[in-house]
This record gives structure tokens, sequence and C-alpha cells, in this order.
């Protein structure tokens, strides 16, 4: 009784992560699946069918690879524009600096589907023809405000005192920048980026209004759940998952090897 | 710009550099904001100017939309759909509370006792990210089908019959029912919730809780008195991070729950992209967003903690 009270924590912590995990085991199992009708969502038999052709169903391949180019340009954008934004807010006093900081909250602090209908407002009224474009405006748009965040906390951390000594030592304010504050900046700014990325990569509510006939990977999820899942939705799910799982965990070891190998 | 830069003064050598700054300097920051700010400008806030007025137009599909200040749109869209306003905030709401509930045991224990376990922990609570949401909430299908594991072990439990007694489920479904929405919204959140939670609670430092316990704290004490006012920012960004997004959401409602759980979500994206009902649309989103605002800084105020970002 008295272990079962002081563990009581942790036998709630791990159940919390139990519930949060799954479901992925559970889009794992079902992409060994082999459904009876058009939906994957009853276990029927084992089947390695739609591991040995992913793309074999219609647009399927095309939208996911459509969903990388759109996340890969909204985050190079987001990055660019927002760590621009985060060093002239941490870095220089200037008016209006209240406006720029509400500017940037605002769009964090919104329901996302009141971004999309009114970015899709200005779509139609402007006659502005709804696809890629429009996708990617609006991605570059609500990734801004987390991309500031995140190299803003990070900028706000480093000593100023290090900036100093590097023009004591007469480096210039480009040598400055680019040997001592950009790498002290880089991990904010890196954060910022695969924030981005996972924020457009995955992104539906403002795809769904902004996208006119083009479908993005969430967007052919969505449609198929309508009309009918495709086991292969599955392995792509899976296969995800294990290889942000192994990219994270590679990292890692990777950093923590840095860091012992650093002396203290 | 080159030609308007005043010369650089020549400051005496005891001056800081700082003040040195020629108008060339000083207009470092705005050229930094000035692309970022204008995106912001031109895709955030003109838009919510074209809705506004597209809020107060009036006319048809086919004949085009005039601006009339028509804001009887907005008692009609309000007084039509109060029901779905009033759903979405309870669902995000209940959503939020279990959020917190289940997401801080998760945070705590990854800040305190996981040890050597931390990292591999956050990573679990992060990974699923990378499976699209839409395709994990998708499994919530199979997870609570009728006549399935979860829906027979919460049958037997009588779990069923406390929430149907809530008007949560019906009979012995649970998908197809608020419960599910809930569940969902509940599941879609949680890492909202419990980054923030752990960012806060991990820069305690441990030895206040030790202090505590010296000075005969109970450990339900120390955690009323000492961790749970310290992780207070965390527990207000998790809050909001879950509900503001939690209020606006039509993706749980159509694939979990049944047109009697419609959620305001849900209207406004079928007046936008199915009915073509335009200044409706609009004018619902604006009342939305209104509302949430309201209650955010209500909530901040009443919190007291001003920096969020």
């Amino acid at each position: 009784m008295r272990w079962l009270r002081r563990n009581l924590v942790v036998i709630f912590g791990l159940g919390t992560l139990a519930y949060m995990i799954l479901p992925n085991v559970v889009v794992t199992v079902f992409s060994f699946n082999n459904p009876a009708g058009r939906f994957n969502y009853a276990w029927q038999e084992f089947s390695l069918d739609a591991w040995k052709d992913p793309c074999g169903v219609a647009d399927l391949c095309g939208s996911l690879s459509l969903s990388l180019q759109i996340a890969v340009w909204a985050t190079i954008g987001a990055t660019v524009l927002g760590t621009a934004i985060a060093f002239a807010l941490v870095r220089y006093r200037f008016r209006a600096r209240g406006a720029v900081n509400s500017l940037i909250f605002l769009p964090m602090a919104m329901p996302e589907i009141v971004m999309a209908a009114s970015l899709l407002a200005l779509f139609l009224n402007m006659g502005i023809q709804l696809g890629f474009w429009t996708i990617l405006i609006a991605h570059v748009m609500f990734c801004l405000s987390f991309v500031v965040a995140a190299v803003k906390a990070r900028v706000l951390s480093m000593d100023p005192r290090l900036e100093e000594a590097a023009r004591d030592l007469y480096a210039g304010p480009v040598q400055t920048f680019a040997r001592v504050t950009l790498p002290i900046a880089a991990p904010g700014i890196a954060a910022g980026a695969l924030l981005s990325f996972a924020l457009s990569f995955d992104d539906f509510i403002i795809t769904n209004f902004n996208s006119g006939n083009t479908v993005t990977f969430p967007m052919f999820v969505w449609g198929s759940a309508q009309r009918g899942t495709p086991v292969q939705i599955n392995v792509i799910g899976t296969a995800m998952f294990v290889i942000a799982v192994l990219v994270v965990l590679v990292g890692q070891t990777v950093g923590n090897r840095r860091k012992n190998a650093q002396p203290k | 710009m080159t030609a308007t830069a005043a010369p650089p003064v020549a400051g005496t050598v005891t001056e800081p550099p700082v003040h040195k700054a020629s108008l060339r300097k000083r207009l470092v920051p705005y050229w930094l904001l000035l692309p970022g700010i204008l995106w912001l400008l031109v895709f955030f806030v003109l838009p919510m100017v074209y809705q506004a007025s597209t809020s107060v137009q009036t006319g048809s599909l086919e004949e085009g939309f005039k601006v009339t200040w028509h804001f009887q749109t907005y008692w009609d869209a309000l007084t039509e759909y109060y029901p779905q306003f009033l759903r979405s905030l309870l669902y995000a709401g209940t959503a939020t509370v279990l959020c917190l509930l289940l997401g801080y045991p998760l945070a705590y224990l990854i800040a305190f006792k996981a040890g050597r376990w931390r990292n591999l922990l956050l990573v679990l609570v992060i990974a699923p990210f990378f499976t699209s949401f839409l395709i994990r909430t998708l499994a919530w299908k199979t997870i609570l089908a009728d006549g399935g594991p979860v829906v027979e072990v919460l049958n037997a439990l009588h779990v069923l019959d406390v929430t149907s007694w809530l008007g949560m489920t019906e009979g012995e479904r649970v998908l197809a029912t608020p419960l599910a929405v809930v569940c969902g919204l509940t599941y879609n959140f949680l890492p909202f919730m419990i980054l923030p939670l752990y960012t806060s609670l991990e820069r305690i430092d441990t030895r206040l809780h030790e202090a505590a316990g010296d000075l005969y704290a109970r450990p339900s004490t120390t955690f009323r008195k000492v961790t749970f006012p310290l992780s207070m920012p965390g527990v207000v960004s998790g809050t909001l991070l879950t509900f503001i997004p939690a209020s606006g959401d039509y993706v749980n409602a159509e694939l979990l729950g049944s047109t009697d759980t419609r959620m305001i979500g849900n209207v406004i994206q079928s007046q936008y992209l199915r009915i073509l009902d335009y200044p409706t649309a609009a004018a619902l989103s604006f009342i939305l967003m209104a509302i949430v605002l309201i209650m955010v800084t209500i909530y901040i105020r009443r919190a007291g903690t001003e920096d969020l970002v």
C-alpha cells in the first residue's frame, strides 16, 4: 500500500504515456492488415501487401511529396523571416516594439480556423487562384511566430558580453555575427525550423481552407476518411514515426558523445 | 537608403561604440523586421480586414456580395448556432481539464522521477507528432469501435453508466458520442500541455523540496505549497495551448463524432467550403475569435502571468 502511494505519480504518468502511444501502436499493427471492405478499421488478417507497394494507391505518394516540398519551403521562409524579427526584438531598441510583440503573439493565440477562414476571405476577394502558392503563403505565416518565439528564447539567454568580447578583440560586426552570435543562436534557430517543418507538414485546417483542388498528404488522409482508408496510409504513418524516432535517437547519441568528449 | 544615411559620427575614444549609431545603424532593426512584419500584415492582418468586410456583406454567390453593413448577420448567426458555440467551449474546456489532470503526472514523472529515462520519455511524448495527427485520430475509430475491448471494459466497469448519466455517451457506444470527441481532443492536445508543464517543473530547484521536507511538510503539502505554485507558468501556457486550438477544432468532431456533436469549427468549415454562405461564415469566425480572445485575456489577468512568448 505504501509502495502504491509512493509510486502513484509514476503509475499515472505511465498511464498517460500509454494513452498517448496507443494510437501509434494501432496504426502500426493495422499497417499489416488486409481489410475486408474499403475501410481499415477492423482487423481481418495479416498481410504485407501494403508494405510491398506503399505507393500503390493513386495520388498518395504525389500528395506526400507535395507536402514535403511545401514543408521545406515554408520552413526556409519562416526561419529566415522569423530569425530576423527575433534578432531585431532582442538586440535593438526601437519604437513600436510592443505592437510588433503583439503582432507576433496574436497568430499563436487564435484558433487556427479563424486564420484559415480570413485568409480564404482575402484570396476570394482578390481573386487569387487557390493552390500550391496559397498553401505556402499560409504556412509561412503561421510558422513565423513559432520561429520568433524559439529564436528569441535562445538569444535572450545568451550572454551579451560574448559579443562585446569579440568586438574588443577587433572583430567587425559581420565577423562577430558570423563567428559568435550565429553559432550560439543556432540551437534556437534549429528548434524553430524543426517546429516549422512539423507544423507545416502536418497542417490540416489552414490547408483545408486554402488549398483549392491541391491535395497535400493530410488532405489525402482527410479525403480517404470519407471514401475509404487504404492500408498504405498506415504504412506511411508508421514509416514516418520510425524514421523520426531513429533520427532523434541518433542525434541524441551524437550529442551525448560530443558532450562527453568535451572536458568538464 | 544610403543616400540619406548620415556620415558616421566621429566619437571620442572614451565614448562606448553604441552611441556612435549612425542613421544607417539605427535603421538596422527596421530592415530586419520589415519582411516578416510585412508578411504578417498582408497575410494575417489584412485577411482579418477582408473578413470583417465579408461579414457585413449581403448577396448571393451568383450575383456577388456587396458591403451593406448588414450587422444582422452576427445576431442571426449567434441565435442559430449558439448550441454549437456552447458545445465547443464545453468540449474544449473538458478536454483542457483532462489534459491537465492526465498531463501533470507525466510531466512530473519526467521532470523529477525519470532519472536516466528522462530523454527516452521525452522522445516518446514528442514521437507521436511524426505520424500525421489525422491518421492517429482515425486510429481512435478502431480503438473505440463498438463491441471492441475498450468499450467492453468500460462497460464492465460501469464507466459507461456514469458517462451516459452525464450525457456523454448513449447506450453501449462510445464512438459518435461526445465522449469520443472529448477523448480525441484530449489525445490530440496532450503534448501541448505536457511540454510547457515539463519546462516549468524542470526549472524548479529540487532543494526546495528537501527544504519543505526538513520543515516537516508532508509530500502533499510540499506539492500544494511549493511545486504547484512554481509550475503555474507551465499550467497557464499549457491550458492556453490546449484550449485555444481545441475550441476551433472540427477534425475530432467530424471523424469521431456524429451530427449531434458538431462544434462551431464544423459549422464555419461547412459554411465556407460547402454551403458557400461567406457572410455568415465570416461573422461566426469573428464571434469565435472574440470569445476566445476575451476568455484568454481574463484568464491571463487572473493567472497573473504576462510573458507567455
